[in-house]
């Protein structure tokens, strides 16, 4: 019905209004999008029509041009009250109606936990034991994602699939999709939480069943099997965020930087020195309170139990690597 | 000037400043909300021209977050919620009942100090480092930012105050001072808008001013209200931010329609349409206002059944301003319309808010509001209401009023082509908006991805026509007070008080002679007379 709006650019099923559609609620969503969107065009177009028409037809001729003594018109008022009225309620109706899918998940889905904290968003699948920057799941598969924050207020975004749901740091919050497209999709923050809330971005990759099961063989993308420790210490690097705060280029941003910093000894905030060896990067990681650098705020938050000891070790690798 | 008026009957800074005359208080209102429209329009400028590329051009990311966020703390608090009723409520209010003064002037010189001390604490929060928790607040972020959040909240806390005072001296004002023969009926619209604004003001502010000193007890004191890391509740914080924000909608949004009825009827010389339907509908969005502030909250996880609720009321609150907006559109039938610079504001007024009204349904409708929320859908939806709306009629009403205001009249040209420019440069800047949100773009971002570069730079281009179309406004109206022609009593052929019977300016005690009110404000000159009239 409505492929005359529908632009190529992206995947097929984008139109001018709307992102790709790539989960089940996306045409249901779409469809309610589009009907409101013609009743308004309808309604729009009456009015400012009108408007349009009286302001010309009834523009002043003359000085003192007479007027008609109309106050008003009851069975216009009333037809002009019931008629929106109705439609409004179908909207009303179409609207709840496609909503009570979104909010109750079926009970077969794969259960996926989320973590929002500034500024990313992590995903443990609890049954692999795998945990994960980005979302990896298999098409045609329904997925519940159980949501908590560790900091403030997040929101859990996904345009492509038509769901949204903040995030907070004192409950659970639900939310599910299936997805019918393979591909990669955007997730965006979207209740605002600080500096790097813009940049709080992953993505969804939708795989094949097949090609999920190979990801879940190998450990997830945090896996780091087939990459050299500093390789995959960089790869967690970005993964977990730490580039937010941790330049390696030199420029200290929120936190230090990493460049050149292995080997050498720094000054804390109480005036002693420490040498940056693998304990002081560990207890870092874990304990970031501990030996905060002079100039800098403790407000790092602790990566205790969201790094194995491999993963820890990868980064400590990484960071030996920026000496050189 | 020859005779003695308002302006001129007393001299000197002081007289300005401790005067109890309604007139002078809302001179007074006018010109600092007018600048602080300035400063707050600047915000825009400057947040949209870092959004013309994507990256960070000229300001870091917090800095960004400081610009938006004291654009619409200013905006909001600062402008449109003081803005029709504080400067032109306080001036036309009396006059067109047929008093002398509001019921309790000094109340009134009190709202207006008040504002300005809540004025200076916005002024400081600037001084002192600026505010990133964008202007709602929201809980734990506004319990745990560095930024200076006790004195914003402190400075909406103490605005509120003016707020509830000019609400309660308008209402008893309406219900005491009324000029014999001037029953409830034959009250401007302008005056039943004012009236359902007080309530609410009076109604609604007290919550939020409770609100935000129950986060100013959090953040001072840690003790847990609303951040969970203190056994608070953050959704808490949202659902008494919204009761009275929500509320605070139609605040914002009343007086701007009252505006539209009265520069509508004038320039068309007929009767509003529907009298009756349209003051009795501002009092019903006003009361059923009340009840559908859980709309903001649909994603946030309250309870999914209230959802529904909401959603429905949402829709009913719909009714009563779309019937409005046919009343305004049927007055001209017929009519004998006249464009000048007010009228073509009236005009823009019923395009822009028709759209911004509509693509309301869009976020009403539970499903769609999923994906909607908090995108830039949202931010054009609520800009062609705030600004398409209220704003448009403020300026509007600025012009058709200005000739009681200063003695003056502007240049018509000027201004006829100021508001085509802030017309056009309004529907650039915020349609593509709209595009985007519903293309998935959040709102309160830094930066963006690559695929909302077209619209940014199309809203971008949009800003600099607004902010050129204002500047045109206030040059030409600066202009007008020094050079203008004098305008004379009645330049439009009104019939309401303020232009039968009142000089241009007012005199000080406004009137120089006592009223007796015959005729309703609609019955114009022109108006053939037959059986009929209604029905």
């Amino acid at each position: 019905m409505f492929q005359f709006l529908k632009i190529g650019a992206q995947a097929s099923t984008a139109s001018f209004w709307m992102p790709p559609q790539a989960s089940t609620f996306a045409a249901g969503v779409d469809n309610l999008f589009y009907f409101i969107y013609y009743l308004c065009l309808i309604f729009f177009v009456l009015i400012v029509g009108a408007m349009v028409y009286f302001a010309i037809k009834y523009r002043r001729k003359s000085e003192g041009q007479k007027t008609s003594d109309i106050q008003g018109n009851h069975t216009l008022e009333i037809w002009w009250s019931v008629l929106p009225g109705l439609l409004l309620l179908i909207v009303f109706f179409w609207g709840f109606a496609d909503w009570t899918k979104i909010i109750v998940p079926p009970s077969q889905s794969l259960r996926i936990r989320v973590e929002g904290q500034k500024w990313n968003w992590a995903f443990s699948y609890m049954r692999e034991g795998i945990s994960s920057k980005n979302l990896t799941i298999p098409l045609g598969h329904p997925v519940e994602l159980t949501m908590s924050s560790k900091d403030v207020l997040h929101s859990f975004y996904v345009p492509a699939f038509r769901v949204k749901r903040d995030v907070l740091p004192n409950r659970y919050s639900i939310i599910w999709f299936e997805p019918t497209e393979i591909g990669q999709f955007d997730v965006f923050c979207a209740e605002y939480c600080g500096d790097e809330h813009s940049g709080m971005l992953n993505k969804i990759n939708v795989v094949s069943e097949a090609d999920y099961d190979k990801w879940i063989q190998n450990g997830g993308d945090m896996g780091g099997s087939g990459i050299n420790p500093a390789e995959f210490g960089k790869q967690l690097f970005e993964a977990k965020g730490c580039n937010a705060c941790h330049s390696v280029d030199g420029t200290p941003k929120i936190g230090p930087t990493l460049a050149k910093k292995y080997g050498t000894e720094e000054e804390l905030a109480d005036g002693s020195k420490v040498k940056i060896d693998d304990n002081y990067i560990r207890e870092s990681i874990t304990v970031p309170g501990a030996k905060v650098v002079k100039g800098f705020q403790p407000v790092m938050p602790s990566f205790q139990g969201q790094l194995n000891d491999k993963q820890i070790a990868a980064l400590i690798e990484y960071i030996k690597s920026l000496a050189q | 000037m020859h005779t003695e008026n308002y302006l001129n009957a007393k001299k000197g800074i002081g007289s300005w400043l401790f005067t109890i005359d309604h007139k002078r208080i809302g001179i007074m209102y006018l010109v600092s909300i007018l600048t602080f429209f300035m400063v707050g329009g600047i915000f825009a400028l400057l947040l949209r021209l870092e959004l013309l590329h994507s990256g960070m051009d000229f300001v870091t990311k917090a800095t960004f977050n400081k610009l938006f966020t004291l654009h619409g703390a200013i905006m909001v608090f600062l402008v449109i919620i003081p803005s029709i009723p504080a400067s032109l409520g306080n001036f036309l209010l009396p006059l067109m009942i047929g008093a002398k003064d509001v019921a309790f002037p000094k109340l009134n010189l009190l709202s207006f100090h008040i504002y300005i001390l809540g004025a200076f604490f916005m002024l400081y929060t600037m001084a002192a480092g600026g505010l990133d928790t964008g202007w709602t607040f929201y809980t734990p972020y506004s319990t745990t930012t560095g930024t200076s959040v006790v004195s914003a909240t402190m400075g909406a806390f103490i605005l509120g105050f003016s707020s509830i005072l000019t609400g309660v001296n308008f209402i008893v004002t309406m219900h005491k001072m009324r000029a014999p023969g001037m029953t409830w009926t034959r009250m401007p619209l302008f005056l039943w808008a004012q009236y359902a604004t007080s309530v609410i003001q009076v109604l609604a502010t007290p919550i939020l001013a409770i609100t935000l000193l129950l986060l100013v007890i959090e953040r001072t004191m840690g003790i847990g209200i609303f951040d969970p890391a203190m056994g608070g509740d953050p959704v808490l914080y949202q659902h008494f931010f919204w009761f009275y924000s929500h509320p605070a909608v139609y605040i914002m949004i009343l007086p701007g329609f009252g505006i539209i009825s009265e520069i509508i009827t004038i320039n068309s010389k007929k009767h509003i349409f529907g009298y009756k339907a349209v003051a009795v509908s501002s009092v019903a969005i006003a009361i059923i206002g009340f009840l559908v502030w859980g709309h903001h909250m649909f994603v946030s996880g309250q309870s999914e059944f209230i959802n529904v609720f909401f959603s429905f009321l949402t829709y009913a609150v719909a009714i009563p301003t779309a019937i409005k907006v046919f009343s305004w559109v049927a007055t001209m039938y017929k009519g004998s319309i006249q464009f000048n610079t007010p009228m073509c504001y009236a005009l823009s007024f019923l395009f822009l808010f028709s759209i911004g009204g509509l693509t309301g349904l869009f976020l009403g409708a539970l499903s769609v509001d999923v994906h909607l929320h908090d995108t830039y859908f949202v931010v054009a939806h609520f800009h062609y209401v705030m600004m398409g709306g209220t704003i448009i009629a403020f300026v509007g009403g600025i012009h058709h009023w200005w000739p009681k205001l200063t003695g003056k009249m502007y240049n018509e040209s000027l201004g006829k082509f100021a508001c085509l420019l802030i017309f056009i440069g309004f529907n650039v800047t915020f349609f593509s908006q709209f595009i985007m949100g519903s293309q998935g773009m959040p709102r309160r971002y830094a930066d963006y991805l690559p695929q909302y570069t077209t619209m940014h730079q199309v809203s971008t281009v949009g800003s600099w026509m607004l902010g050129v179309g204002f500047l045109i406004i206030l040059i030409y109206l600066l202009h007008s007070i020094f050079r203008g022609a004098t305008a004379p009593q009645n330049p439009w052929g009104g019939k309401s008080l303020e232009w039968t019977e009142a000089a241009t300016p007012p005199i000080e005690h406004n009137f120089d002679h006592p009223i007796i009110v015959t005729h309703g404000p609609y019955d114009f000159d022109e108006i053939v007379h037959t059986q009929k009239g209604r029905h």
